[in-house]
């Protein structure tokens, strides 16, 4: 039967089967492809979507890469639960499953000392985002609640010179605003790093394709031993009241996907 | 913020980690197709569309 192959992940043995209902790529569910001392999850795909020509052109459909990216995390997902999977790079394909040994053969020792360094360990991401809609609320109410007599609701400011004034306190807020923001973000990385043993800054996501509210200013991610990540998680939560205009936001456990560089 | 509740993930997190991170095979094995400039080059334009000002998400790590 004609097919590529796919490969999710490699990992030491695990030894439990992987759930039978579980689905991967084009919908196949992955199988185990063991080799020495590594296996190798894979799932077979059609040539007609992942060889070369027709890949490529799917990866620049948003709609087919998102499901793709799903169904490729949804193995990862399903891998972490058991295992300390080290995940590949999505749309990693070979022609067969004796590419996929060469290749766990060429790599053996990288990939060992590498599942070594994650053992026991997840990745989780943590986002810090300026809130612009409180912040602006707040001002709008410090404004109204002034000693002057507020002016009538929804009516502008009465002169050039109110105007003026309600322009200088808005911009000077939002740049306290943004200095707050940076000194918090720093301070709860500097904290987090304290459980993690491995950090990434990414870079900070655009809102436009994250379609998150507000503005990115810290986007990071840790490697955590899974008896830490407790711990972890309560740190985060525990933070979100202490930063009023400001939201946190914890994504994971992740497979060390960040982390998996031999340089990391 | 809410840890317990398990939403479904956003697909600007999981390509912030799919494409960005992971371990990068390449060599004759492999179709040579973990190549994802192209996402990239469409991501990109979809976001200068957008915005000219904010870069990438993964811009630095590619």
């Amino acid at each position: 039967m004609s097919g590529l192959r796919y490969v999710y992940a490699v990992c030491r043995p695990f030894g439990t089967p992987l759930p039978a209902q579980l689905t991967g790529v084009a919908g196949v569910p992955p199988k185990q492809l063991v080799h020495g001392d590594l296996v190798a999850v894979v799932g077979q795909v059609p040539a007609e979507d992942f060889a070369e020509g027709p890949l490529r052109a799917h990866l620049e459909d948003l709609d087919w890469l998102g499901a793709t990216a799903r169904a490729h995390q949804n193995v990862i997902d399903a891998l972490t639960v058991v295992t300390s999977p080290l995940p590949l790079r999505l749309a990693t394909v070979f022609r067969d499953d004796s590419g996929v040994r060469s290749m766990l053969e060429e790599r053996e020792e990288t990939f060992l000392r590498t599942l070594d360094r994650l053992d026991g360990r997840v990745e989780w991401g943590v986002k810090v985002y300026s809130e612009p809609t409180e912040d602006a609320g707040k001002a709008e109410a410090a404004e109204g609640s002034g000693a002057r007599p507020a002016s009538p609701p929804g009516r502008a400011a009465g002169s050039g010179r109110d105007y003026l004034r309600q322009r200088r306190n808005q911009r000077k807020e939002s740049e306290e605003k943004w200095e707050r923001a940076e000194e918090f973000s720093r301070r709860l990385h500097e904290s987090l790093s304290g459980y993690a043993e491995d950090t990434r800054i990414h870079a900070p996501q655009n809102s436009a394709l994250s379609r998150a509210p507000g503005r990115n200013i810290l986007n990071a991610a840790y490697l955590v031993p899974r008896t830490e990540s407790e711990a972890f998680v309560e740190l985060v939560d525990r933070t979100k009241d202490d930063a009023p205009g400001l939201r946190v936001e914890l994504t994971g456990p992740w497979a060390a996907y960040s982390f998996s560089g031999e340089d990391a | 913020m809410t840890v317990v509740e398990r939403r479904e993930v956003a697909l600007v997190d999981l390509l912030d980690r799919l494409l960005a991170g992971g371990v990068v095979i390449t060599g004759d094995l492999t179709l040579r197709i973990a190549d994802v400039d192209l996402v990239r080059i469409d991501l990109n334009a979809l976001i200068s569309s957008v915005n000219e000002n904010v870069p990438a998400p993964w811009e630095e790590m590619l």
